[in-house]
Formats: C-alpha cells, structure tokens, sequence
C-alpha cells in the first residue's frame, strides 16, 4: 500500500481536470448570450460606444481561443466583471454576502445531521417498527417538498399565525445593529461581541430558514444512514462481535456505527448539490441577503456577468467541499487508498 | 421488456406485477393518482369551472367556499381552476425535458458502453463537469445563458439530467458486451450498431425506466423552482412555481390558500412520481427492495 501521502496527492491532482472542465463550461455559458454578448454586458442603459468599449475589454472581436485566455487570465487574477446593478465587481459583490449564505447553510446542514443521523439509525436498528416507518415517511415526503413552499408554509404558521417567529426579512430585525465584522456570521461575531441580545436576534432570524433548509436535506441523510447501518448490522464482523459478548452498547456505537459512517460521508457530496442550489429558492423566499438572492435578483435584472459570476463561484465552491470530504474520507479510513480506483 | 418471452414468462410477470401491487397498496395508490393527474393535464382545461386567466376584482382575495373551492387571488382569479389549467404545462415541461435526457443520455450511454476507449473516457469527462457544478445552479446559468423561456427550462432541465440516464446505460451496456448472446448475434452477422441497439440496448430499459420515474418528480421540481425565481414561465400562466411566488407576497398578511393549494398539487405530484419510482423498482429490481 503506498504512503499517505500519495493517494492525497493524486486526489488533488484529479481535481485539476475538473476545474478547467468547470471553467470552460463556464466560458461557454458566458458566450453562448443571446444576440451579442458585449450588448448584454454593457448593460441596459448602453451606448454604442459603452458597447465597443465593453467588446474591446471583453476581447470579444478576437478569435474564440483568445478570447477564452483572456477570460482565464482574468479568472486568476479574481476577475469575474463587474455587475451592472450594483456597478461593483463580482468578485467583491459574491464575497460581501457569502458569509450570510454559509452560515445559512451550515446551520441546516448541522441541523439537518443531528436529526437524520439518529433517525437512521433508529430506523435500522428497529427495522420494521414504528420508528422505522416515520423514517420511511420522513424521507419520502422530505424528496417530495419543494423548499419554497415549504418555507412559505413554515412562515405563515410561526409567523402569521403563531406569530413565534420574526419577520422573515432578512438576517437581523432593524431594531439591531449588525454585530462588527469578524467572522462574517452573525451567530458568531455577536457571541465574540459578547451581545447575547443580537445573538438571540440572530437566531430567531435563522431559525425558520435553517429548518426550511434542513426538512429538504435530512431525507437523504436519514436514508442513507440507515441503509448503511442494516448493512454494517448484517455483515459477520458485528456477529463475530455479539458472539464474543460485547454489550450491545459496543456493538453499535463501536463497530456497526463507526463501519457505517463511511457512506454517510460519501453521500454528503450529493447532498451539497441539493443543499447550495435549495439554497437559492430559500434565500429568496426569506429575503436572506445572501449570494442567492443576489443570484436571482441579478437574473431578474438580467446582470449577465453577476449570474456566471456566482454560478462559477458555487462550482468552484461545490469542487472544494467534494474534495474536502473525499480527504477527509481518507483519515477517517485510512484503508482507502485513491490510487486504488 | 421488449425481448420476446414465452407465455407462462409472461404471465409470470403480470402475478408479479400484481402480487407487489397487493403487498404494497401505496405502490397501487400512487398508480391511481399518476392516472388522476395525467387527466388533470389532459381533459382539465375542458372542465373546470371557470376561465383560469379571467380576472374578477370583486371577488378578489376570497377565502375558499362552494362557489371558488380554492379562493380567489389578488385578481379574482379562481385558484382551483389555476391549479387544474397547470398540470399540463408543468406535466409537459417535466416529461419533455425527462424524455430528451432519457434519448440522448441513452445515445451517449451505449455508445460509450459498448465501444469503450477514448469515447468512453471523454463522456466520462464531459459528466464529470456536468456533475461537478450543483445541478439546479448550473439550470439557472444555463437558462440565463441561453435565454429567459419555456423551452430554455426544457433544455437546462434535460442537461442537467442526462448524466444519470448516461450513466445507468453505460453501466448495463458495458457489462453485456462481451456476453454470449451478444457475440452470437454478431457472429450471426449482424453489425455492431444492430447487436447495440436490438439486442443489449433492450436488457438497459427496466432500469431506465425506473430512473424515468424517480428522475420526473426532480425534474417536475426543478422546473417549479426556475418559474419560482422568475425564470421561464411569465405570469399571468397558471403554473405552479409562479403561482406560489405569487402567493407568497400574500402569505404574511394571511390570504394562505393562493399559495398553499399550487404548493399541494406540486407536492402531491412529486410524491406520486417518487412513489411510483420506488414501485416500480420492487416491479423490475426485486433484490433492491427496501
């Protein structure tokens, strides 16, 4: 078996072709523009000079291969234009307001773990029993709900009716201050503020969008939990384990549990796409002022270069996380070799 | 499927059929609603009562009763009409956008399956990057790219989808190949592209089959959420993602029904599609049972 240093060598060089796979169907999408590009670029209030001014720094009377340098170039050094709305460059618009889209984020994916996990794994362990059947429900009905309904029916019970939850504009009511900027995430910089009043704000504020983002990603974390916790339970490791009198305990936690988080890991990779693009439709329904609610206000004012901007930007995003759990893969399970595939 | 079977063989299949039907009533439950809703696209717009796009601002924001079953909304416009008159055009986005997936993802899958080499490796490539992006992102940036309308949802949500279909041909291609049937039927004299297509091609449908299902509710969701943005469909057409984003601005101030009944048939339409995926997966695959 080769050194440990190897297979994550080779794990970080698979991801190169993938990258420029990325970026070149990202070229494309920003070429394939309807009618002429430099015209959608400059914008609505463009004259014919702004427009030869904009096809002159696009190089867009160059040949295609040019072109497409060109644009590489400008992607290493940060350059992803500039947006026509808010007359900033991409670059600086997506990382003002990508703070407010991961804590959304990995607020229900946390969320969404502390509630699937044990469910499988109840599930599995009382294989055909009422619990078993919930998870059944649960993660039929958690594919089948689209998360900007079920947003808006969260926000007419706890807001409207129960009146529990705040408005759902944004990430903090106006009767707080935003905490200063450290982190970027409101829960974190106003507990480094020591302002538990705007962190319970915050909070509250999360509280429904977290929940609209974790019922939709849970299902596919509860299904595969449990089906790797009945296989890891069936497998003769855990018999050979019962057979020599380990407690119950032991068996589970010990060794069907530890065997069958592998897969869960594995999954977690599908589960970002479903997360980041669901991310979007909630952003957009609770008004969260994150790059997908820019993503989709720049598309309905027609921002090309906003939109391609936060679509290469959420690949470039999705490739990282993928090859974050593929490493991490590879402490949890040192077996795993990558050169083996 | 479409290999010719012996009578008793066939028979067999149809007490198989009926048999997971039996044991399974939510499988049979989910086959009657798939029949109620291709009525709904159908004969809907012949029989609901009322025309979906006539506005009645009288009778605005009216709370459901005998005479509108599901309300009215901020234009007097029934909501149950509305809600019946879109089953079509999202039915037909979603079976549109699933059936081109289905034929070129098949294309590409058979041929790379059953040639191998450097076809193979670059449609692996070329998945690969599709999958690399999250899928409903890279929708919108297809349908940013290519233009704001109904067809361009059509296409976004094909792409977006071919992958799998490529992939589970492939997979089934590849591994009969080399089989015996298949080199008889070559040795027989029939080109490469017969013994592809009318010999190992026909062994990939079931799963396909199975995919088409599962895959239809994703796609029927995927499509509601682009109109939910703002993408594709452009009001006043009933269709159930913009219906709820327009109800949506009348949820706070609790006219509930505008968005909540689009919202139900959406759901009630995904969770026929991903119900009937699972029956119809214990129908052709019953080791994968759950």
């Amino acid at each position: 078996m080769a050194g440990r240093g190897h297979p994550v060598l080779w794990r970080l060089a698979q991801t190169i072709p993938v990258i420029a796979g990325v970026v070149v169907i990202s070229f494309i999408l920003t070429r394939a523009l309807p009618g002429d590009p430099a015209v959608q670029f400059a914008g609505l209030a463009a004259t014919p000079e702004s427009i030869a001014q904009v096809r002159e720094a696009l190089g867009l009377d160059k040949p295609l291969i040019q072109q497409f340098l060109i644009y590489c170039g400008a992607l290493l050094q940060g350059d992803l234009g500039r947006s026509v709305v808010t007359g900033q460059p991409v670059v600086t618009d997506l990382a003002m307001r990508l703070p407010a889209s991961l804590e959304l984020t990995l607020t229900a994916l946390l969320l969404a773990c502390l509630v699937a996990i044990p469910l499988g794994l109840l599930a599995a362990v009382h294989q055909g029993s009422w619990i078993d059947q919930l998870c059944r429900v649960v993660v039929t009905a958690g594919v089948s709900l689209p998360t900007f309904f079920t947003g808006i029916l969260l926000i007419y019970v706890f807001y409207y009716l129960l009146g529990w939850a705040p408005s759902p504009l944004g990430r903090l009511d106006f009767i707080y201050f935003d905490p200063p900027r450290v982190t970027g995430f409101h829960l974190i910089d106003t507990l480094i503020d020591g302002d538990t009043e705007t962190f319970f704000g915050a909070l509250r504020q999360i509280a429904l969008p977290a929940i609209t983002l974790a019922l939709f990603t849970l299902a596919p974390i509860a299904r595969m939990t449990r089906a790797a916790m009945l296989g890891a339970l069936s497998s003769d490791y855990i018999r050979t384990a019962r057979a020599a009198g380990l407690s119950p305990s032991k068996v589970l936690f010990g060794y069907a549990f530890r065997n069958a988080l592998l897969p869960v890991v594995t999954t977690l990779g599908m589960v970002f796409s479903f997360v980041l693009g669901a991310n979007v439709l909630v952003e957009k329904v609770f008004a969260w002022p994150g790059i997908g609610s820019y993503a989709v206000e720049a598309l309905v004012q027609s921002d090309y270069a906003a939109v391609q901007g936060f679509v290469l930007a959420m690949a470039l995003l999705f490739v990282l996380l993928n090859l974050l759990i593929d490493l991490s893969y590879a402490l949890i399970d040192p077996r795993i070799g990558f050169s083996a595939k | 499927m479409s290999s010719p079977a012996s009578p008793s063989a066939a028979s067999g299949q149809v007490a198989h059929i009926v048999y997971v039907l039996r044991e399974n009533p939510v499988t049979a439950l989910s086959f009657a609603l798939f029949g109620f809703i291709v009525l709904s696209a159908l004969i809907g717009p012949y029989v609901v009562p009322y025309d979906p796009l006539a506005t009645n601002s009288a009778r605005a924001l009216e709370a459901p009763s005998a005479a509108h079953w599901f309300g009215t909304d901020q234009l007097g416009r029934d909501v149950f009409s509305r809600v019946i008159v879109a089953t079509r055009l999202d039915l037909t986005i979603s079976v549109a956008a699933v059936a081109i997936s289905f034929v070129i993802g098949a294309f590409l899958g058979a041929v790379a399956g059953y040639w191998g080499g450097w076809i193979d490796a670059l449609l692996n490539r070329i998945l690969d990057t599709i999958m690399a992006f999250p899928l409903f992102i890279l929708a919108m940036g297809i349908v940013a790219a290519l233009g704001n309308s109904v067809e361009n949802i059509i296409y976004a949500t094909a792409i977006i989808n071919i992958p799998f279909y490529a992939r589970v041909v492939r997979a089934e291609v590849n591994i009969r190949r080399e089989a015996g049937f298949a080199l008889a039927a070559r040795l027989a004299g029939n080109s490469h592209a017969r013994v592809l297509a009318f010999h190992i091609f026909p062994n990939a449908l079931p799963p396909m089959m199975v995919q088409v299902s599962l895959n239809m509710g994703w796609a029927i969701l995927n499509a509601a959420g682009l109109s939910f943005i703002g993408l594709g469909v452009r009001p006043p057409t009933p269709e159930w993602g913009i219906m709820v984003a327009e109800g949506a601005n009348f949820i706070v101030s609790g006219h509930w029904w505008i968005a909540l009944f689009p919202g139900l048939w959406l759901m009630l339409a995904v969770f026929t599609f991903n119900l009937m995926g699972d029956g119809l997966r214990d129908i052709v695959d019953p080791r994968r049972r759950t």
